[in-house]
This record gives C-alpha cells, sequence and structure tokens, in this order.
C-alpha cells in the first residue's frame, strides 16, 4: 500500500532514542500479533473446511456435474450451481462497470478539484450512502428504481443499444441490470473512501513537480496522481468486488430470482448468496440443503478465486509499468 | 474508598440481589421453532396463555418450517412448527413417534395488477396454464370465457412466484399437482420447485411489490398479506364447480369436507365442497407422542389443549381460518394420547 511506502523513515527511527528497550514487551507483542493473523487465517481454513463438510453428500453425488449444470429442482433433487455463478459474476462485473468509474471520479473530485469547503459534507454523504441497510435498499429498489428503470431507462437502453444481445427482449423490471445497478449502489461508497484515501496520500511534491514541468490540472492527475497511486486504487476496486459477489437482500429484491443463462441484461437471473438465503430456511431433504452448503463452498472458492486473480492482474500491471519505466 | 468504588460496590450487589430474585422465581421454558407463517398468532398464544398460566414460558423461533422439522428431529426444541406435513422418510429419522396437531389455516391468493384492477374469476385450468407458462396474454381465451363483459388487455402476462422457500409455495404446488397432471410430472410440488416461468420475489412482501409495481402481473400471495394490503385477488372454481372467494369462512369450510387421514397429515387442496377454497393450506405443531421431560410433557399438553379449546377464538381476529368444531374434537383426542 502506498500509504505505507510514503511513511516518513524518521518516525520509524523515533524509538531508539528513549530508554533502554525491554525485549519482553517486544516479544510479547510480537506473539499476540502472530496469534492474532493466525486466528484469522484459521477462520478462512475452518469455514472453508466446514463448508465441504456439510456439503460431502451433494459433492459425491453430483461431482463435479453441480458446477456445469443448471438445473435446479429440490423436487427431484437435480442440482447444478452454473446459473448461479454466472449471475454472481455478471452482476457483480456490471456493478463494478458503474461504480469504479463513478467512485474513482468522485474521489479525484474529492481530493484534487472540489473547493475545501464542500469536501467534507459529500464525504458524510458517501458514507451515510454505506450505513442503509442493504434489506432497505432492496425495497427502495423494488418500490422505486425498478419501475423507474422499466418506464425510462431500460427502454431507452433498448432504443440506442438493441442491435446488440445484451439489451434485447421484453422489459419486466426485475433483471440482471437492476441487480448490477443496486451492487453498484452499495459499493460505490467503500471504493470512494479507500480511493480518497489513497489519493490523498499521493505526497504533494508529486504535484507540484509535474506542475513545475508546466503539465495542466488534467495531466497532473492523470500522471502525478492516477498513476502513482494506481496500485492502490485497484486495491479498493477488489474490496468493492468482495462486496460486490457476496452482496444478498438487496440483490435478491430486484434481480428477479430466476435461475437462467440469458445473454440480455433484461432478463432476470440469480445469485449464489441469493438463493442460499432463499431457500436456506426451508430445506427439509439432506441432498438439498447438502447442495446449499455446496453454493456455499462454491462462492466462496468463485471469491478466492476472483481475488487471486485480480492479484496476479496486479502484479503483471506492475511489473509491465516498471520494465516500461525501465527502458 | 473513593466514591466511585463505593459506587459500584453498590451496584455489584444490587446486580447480585437482582440475580437471586430471577433464579428464585425460575419459570419453566418450553422451547420451540419453525414455520413463520403462523408466527403471529402463536406468539399471540404464548402471551395470552402467560396470563393463564404465569409458571410457564414459551420462546418460539420462527426459522422457517425445515428448521422446525430438523429440530425436533434432533430433539433441540419441546416443539417444532411446519406449513407442511413431515415427509415418510423425515419422520422416520425421528427418534420417536411425532405427532401433527393442526392449529390454524390459511390461503394462497391469485393477486394481480390491471388497469382498473377488475374482479377476476379463475378455474384451474387458467391457472396452470399461466403458471406453464402455455397462457401468455390477458385475453387470452380461456381467460375471456371466464370472464365475460371484463375488459381484459392485450398484454403480456407477467407471472411471480416465491424465491424463497415456504408453506405458501407448497400450498400452491400441491394445488397445482392436484389439478394439472401436467405440473406434477414436470414440476412437483414442494416448499420450492423448478419454475417453467416467471419472476421470483422474496417474501410475501417481495411478490406483493413486484406484483403492484409490474402492470400485467400476476401471482400468488397469502390471503392474510393481501387483505392487510389491499390487494385485488381472483374468485377461484372449486372442484364442485363454484367460483369461490377466498375468506377464513371458505378455508374452514375447505377442512370440514377435506380428507382427514388419521395421522393429520392432510392437504386440504382441491377440497370438496360448495363453499370450500381450494388453495388453502393449514399449519401444524410437532409434538413427541412420548413426552421426555414429563413436567415439561404436562405443561405443554395443558397449553395444546388450551389452544385448541381458547386459542382458536383468537384466530379470526388475526385474519387466521379456526378449525372446524368436528376436526377439533378430533385434535383434542389426539392430545389426550400424548404420554409424560
Amino acid at each position: 500500500m502506498p500509504a505505507i511506502a510514503t511513511m516518513p523513515v524518521k518516525e520509524r527511527s523515533a524509538p531508539a532514542r528513549m530508554a533502554p528497550p525491554s525485549r519482553f514487551g517486544d516479544k510479547t507483542f510480537e506473539w499476540l500479533t502472530l496469534g492474532m493473523a493466525l486466528v484469522v487465517i484459521l477462520l478462512v481454513f475452518l469455514i472453508g473446511w466446514q463448508l465441504a463438510r456439510g456439503s460431502s453428500l451433494a459433492i459425491q453425488k453430483f461431482g463435479f456435474n453441480f458446477l456445469v449444470t443448471s438445473t435446479w429442482d429440490p423436487v427431484t433433487e437435480q442440482f447444478g450451481a452454473l446459473p448461479f455463478i454466472y449471475g454472481t459474476l455478471v452482476s457483480s462485473l456490471l456493478a463494478l462497470l458503474i461504480a469504479v468509474p463513478l467512485s474513482i471520479a468522485t474521489a479525484v473530485y474529492l481530493t484534487e478539484l472540489a473547493p475545501l469547503w464542500i469536501r467534507q459534507p459529500i464525504v458524510s454523504l458517501i458514507e451515510m450512502l454505506a450505513a442503509i441497510p442493504s434489506v432497505i435498499l432492496g425495497l427502495w429498489g423494488i418500490f422505486v428504481m425498478v419501475p423507474w428503470l422499466r418506464d425510462y431507462l431500460f427502454p431507452l437502453l433498448k432504443r440506442a443499444f438493441g442491435w446488440t444481445p445484451f439489451f434485447t427482449g421484453p422489459i419486466y423490471g426485475p433483471s440482471m441490470l437492476a441487480g448490477g445497478i443496486i451492487v453498484a449502489i452499495m459499493i460505490l461508497p467503500i471504493i470512494t473512501s479507500v480511493s480518497r484515501e489513497i489519493l490523498r496520500s499521493v505526497p504533494n511534491l508529486q504535484r507540484e513537480a509535474a506542475y513545475a514541468l508546466g503539465a495542466t490540472r488534467w495531466e497532473v492527475t492523470r500522471i502525478a496522481v492516477l498513476s502513482y497511486a494506481k496500485k492502490g486504487l485497484f486495491g479498493a476496486v477488489i474490496l468493492g468486488l468482495g462486496r460486490a459477489l457476496g452482496e444478498t437482500m438487496a440483490v435478491t429484491m430486484v434481480i428477479g430470482n430466476t435461475p437462467q443463462i440469458a445473454a440480455s441484461l433484461f432478463k432476470p437471473g440469480y445469485t449464489l448468496a441469493s438463493v442460499i438465503a432463499n431457500e436456506f430456511t426451508e430445506a427439509t431433504t439432506d441432498v438439498y440443503l447438502q447442495a446449499l452448503f455446496e453454493l456455499g463452498l462454491v462462492l466462496f472458492g468463485v471469491t478466492i478465486l476472483v481475488n487471486l486473480l485480480a492479484q496476479l492482474l496486479l502484479k503483471t500491471m506492475t511489473a509491465k509499468s516498471a520494465t516500461r519505466a525501465a527502458e | 474508598m473513593t466514591k466511585l468504588h463505593r459506587l459500584s460496590s453498590r451496584l455489584l450487589g444490587l446486580l447480585l440481589a437482582f440475580g437471586l430474585i430471577a433464579t428464585a422465581s425460575a419459570q419453566m421454558t418450553i422451547n420451540g421453532a419453525g414455520a413463520t407463517f403462523p408466527y403471529p398468532i402463536y406468539s399471540k398464544w404464548f402471551d395470552e396463555y402467560a396470563k393463564v398460566d404465569p409458571s410457564v414460558r414459551f420462546n418460539y423461533q420462527s426459522i422457517g418450517s425445515g428448521g422446525g422439522q430438523k429440530q425436533i428431529t434432533a430433539q433441540t426444541v419441546d416443539f417444532g412448527a411446519s406449513d407442511g406435513p413431515m415427509s415418510d422418510e423425515n419422520l422416520s429419522k425421528a427418534p420417536g413417534k411425532i405427532l401433527h396437531i393442526p392449529t390454524v389455516a390459511g390461503a394462497d391468493v391469485v393477486a394481480y395488477n390491471l388497469p382498473g384492477n377488475p374482479a377476476l374469476k379463475l378455474d384451474a385450468d387458467a391457472i396452470a396454464g399461466i403458471f406453464l407458462g402455455q397462457i401468455k396474454k390477458w385475453n387470452d381465451p380461456k381467460i375471456l370465457a371466464l370472464n365475460p363483459g371484463v375488459n381484459l388487455p392485450d398484454q403480456e402476462i407477467v407471472v411471480v412466484h416465491r424465491s424463497d422457500g415456504s408453506g405458501t409455495t407448497y400450498i400452491w404446488t400441491d394445488y397445482l399437482s392436484k389439478i394439472s397432471p401436467e405440473w406434477k410430472s414436470k414440476v412437483g410440488t414442494n416448499t420450492s420447485v423448478n419454475w417453467p416461468t416467471g419472476i421470483g420475489g422474496k417474501g410475501n412482501e417481495g411478490v406483493a411489490g413486484q406484483i403492484k409495481q409490474t402492470p400485467g402481473a400476476l401471482g400468488y400471495v397469502e390471503l392474510i398479506y393481501a387483505i392487510q394490503n389491499k390487494m385485488p385477488y381472483a374468485d377461484v372454481k372449486n372442484v364442485s364447480g363454484k367460483f369461490v372467494k377466498p375468506s377464513l369462512e371458505s378455508i374452514t369450510a375447505a377442512m370440514a369436507t377435506a380428507q382427514i387421514p388419521d395421522d393429520f397429515r392432510f392437504s386440504i387442496t382441491n377440497a370438496p365442497g360448495d363453499s370450500a377454497y381450494p388453495i388453502s393450506g393449514a399449519t401444524w405443531l410437532l409434538v413427541y407422542e412420548q413426552q421426555k421431560d414429563s413436567a415439561k410433557g404436562k405443561k405443554l399438553v395443558e397449553f395444546l389443549k388450551w389452544a385448541q379449546k381458547d386459542g382458536e377464538k383468537m384466530a379470526k381476529d388475526l385474519d387466521y381460518a379456526p378449525l372446524p368444531n368436528a376436526l377439533q374434537a378430533q385434535v383434542l383426542k389426539r392430545i389426550d394420547e400424548i404420554k409424560f
């Protein structure tokens, strides 16, 4: 994180000037923090293990097919997770496509351009958005957002982009796109506030140097600020993605809850987290319950996989820019 | 001693005193868990029963019928509650014989959203056709024939169903399976199914919300919910060929004419009788015939009897249909067979 990288060296050496150090405190502190860190790691493993144990019957019965088939039928006990995996990934991707430009633009405005007096009110408002419970947001989604999307935005999109497969078919309202938009609203605050902290930690020297070279405001923002903070901003996006993948209540209110894979974003979809929340309480047979557990395991796996991919992307990205700098 | 110390020690003493009082008057707590549909009336019963017998306290968790069945099987609660009867398979997993005690009943209504919201009449064929995705438009000849004189638009029917597992869906799919062989073979009966068409809303509020917000929508919600939210709902033709308005009376009528097996694991959908509303369903309490804890068992039986005799009288005020008298007498006899 750049925030750590830019910390002045002086501060770190300050304790050296104090009275003779007692090793005991340091050691205890080290063990204590190590213990805490291990607990967190252990927790992740325990969750994974417990999910795998809870779904062992379903794993045995359906094997790999669970991941690649599309039927979800509690009556005949045929279970396939593909439409849910698809729905989770697509709704999260849509959310990122909408939320990332908005959040980063907001963060840039707040740190680089906005007059000082306006910054704090905007920051408070964004943080208030994060405090809205997701079930409230979901109800607002049903009663306000979805009708508005159905009557205004969706017909507009259909007229403009109806020639692509993404905006075809009848418009009901509850849809994959509505799900993506509600998730976007939910991850906006976290991406914005983390991005803002990262942009604030860009040293002013960077900006001053760029101005000294005669750069315009846009050039300063692009070259000195955004490119410097790239890695941190990417981290902010990943945090948002993590939330998006697991978002449940609000999504389930507006996504239409239909397990299907359709190119059109006007069609209803379903996510992993939603189906678990929807069906867990009334699942009476063993295989059914275990299949729901396995969905949890799949969601766990998808989240880890997406995070790993993101880390990989970040590595190749920074490696590329490093070689470019070296040239 | 500083002032603060004195204050805190006094507080501590006070707390201890309270603790002692609390343990001295310790009540017996009877734990239950299960269905969400009857939760409002059960909590009313427990409230009222506290006045009848202050020595016992009921603690009910509305975690869903599936959870209720599982917890009574695992004996982690003293009674379970379910909107659907337990399957033979699940009953065989229990360490003892589980009795089904029917308490109250409700119904699913067909709610819709049409311009002007005209009164509609539907029959089994039309409902099955709509939910199988075969009747797609409001001005379909089948719907028109049932509703002469009603101006039905050339508009697509947007089908809305529950996305969460629920007793409401169990009643709905149980009805469809009885009236449509195609539904029975293609979809079947369960708390959640693989829907041939439509969009899913979470909970009664989710389905009602989608119907209210979507022109041309049609879906099923609990009668109570439709009444309380002033939604229009259709009269449904029953097996005797009469169009019946869903109401507490027509639900009780369905229970009176339905076939009741000896173990009370009955289904009252599609019940015969001129005044029976066909899409109705009861809810049950689940108790072991042989109670493990005799003191608790005694109190539980006393409560169950009170619920059948006095509790049933409160049902209508809360928009639940009470059991018909004949069934109530049968149930009371069964409660007497509980051993403790």
